[in-house]
């Protein structure tokens, strides 16, 4: 299983707790994939004590999995640094998510952003795991920043679209054979995770296509599913695929009937 | 001192951020704290003072993906 700062996860599937139609269908779909990390957030109290913060840390506590905060949502890096510090005193780890949104339609990653709150929140201790493109050379300065974790995009965040960029993808995971990496955000259906651990992926982070199912602990244990075949796959050593058919049936033999 | 909470402007009678918390009923709630968009370590509540016009932000654990 993925290594991410020295700490095994329990299985390549990250999954989100947001949007699901009730506290119940989320538990439900995190006992049934068996996910290893719960991505979490946080955002403004109102309730003082015994308010909705409360309740649902009880509840992901109850899921007994690591939890990765998130900075989703911010602009800037004062945002995200800020966020990232607030993060690791509620959630009590210094794992961040850094998210730092260069597009508010495409809610892409700002590569300039998102490199210097790597930077500055690296030195502060914390343990990045930056959602970013498929973009080698950012990629190789976030590892220079100090992480030791990539979370490319598979496409944009809540589209469901897959691994738009196959070259790209393909490409980062070439470049940095050793680092663990996470596709992060556009995952709509299993098989598209199941491509990514094709690709040699170690993992992927996942949200809105289990919790907008219409069923999503058993989106959720279709996802896990097919991650056991793609990484299956993948150790296998897939044949390589060729232009020009090529019988599997032998040929020599074959009968003369006309 | 009319203060900003979370966005909305609101009277504390507190000139310091943890007796603000207590006032507006966080007292032992598991909240992070920010105040003029800078991080306030719980520890530093009770040395951080208030001014008038400040900018309180306490955020609580949600869901998120």
């Amino acid at each position: 299983m993925p290594i991410f700062y020295g700490t095994e996860v329990t299985s390549r599937l990250m999954l989100g707790t947001a949007q699901y139609p009730s506290p119940k269908a989320l538990a439900e779909a995190f006992r049934r994939s068996g996910a290893g990390i719960a991505t979490v957030s946080l955002r403004r109290e109102a309730g003082g004590e015994g308010g909705a913060g409360e309740a649902f840390w009880q509840m992901i506590r109850d899921l007994g999995i690591p939890v990765l905060p998130n900075t989703a949502g911010c602009h800037s890096v004062r945002e995200a640094v800020t966020t990232a510090h607030m993060a690791r005193e509620l959630f009590g780890t210094d794992w961040i998510k850094l998210e730092v949104i260069g597009h508010a339609d495409t809610l892409q990653p700002d590569p300039f952003g998102l490199l210097e709150a790597a930077r500055i929140l690296s030195g502060d201790g914390f343990k990045v795991f930056p959602y970013t493109t498929e973009d080698g050379v950012l990629g190789g300065r976030l590892l220079e920043a100090g992480c030791e974790v990539l979370m490319p995009w598979g496409a944009p965040i809540g589209t469901g679209l897959g691994l738009n960029n196959i070259y790209g993808l393909r490409s980062l995971r070439a470049q940095f054979p050793d680092v663990p990496m996470v596709i992060d955000a556009g995952l709509g259906l299993p098989s598209q995770a199941a491509m990514a651990m094709e690709l040699g992926f170690d993992a992927v982070l996942l949200n809105t296509a289990v919790a907008k199912a219409g069923d999503p602990a058993a989106m959720a244990e279709g996802f896990a599913r097919a991650l056991e075949a793609g990484r299956l796959a993948y150790e296998a050593d897939p044949m390589e695929p060729r232009d020009m058919a090529a019988p599997s049936t032998p040929v020599l033999g074959l009968a003369v009937l006309e | 001192m009319k203060i900003h909470v979370n966005g909305t402007a609101q009277e504390v009678r507190a000139t310091t951020l943890v007796a603000a918390l207590v006032e507006l009923g966080y007292g032992e709630a598991r909240v992070a704290t920010a105040l003029n968009e800078a991080f306030v370590p719980a520890t530093a509540r009770a040395a951080q003072g208030l001014e008038p016009g400040d900018r309180l932000e306490i955020l609580a654990p949600r869901q998120g993906g």
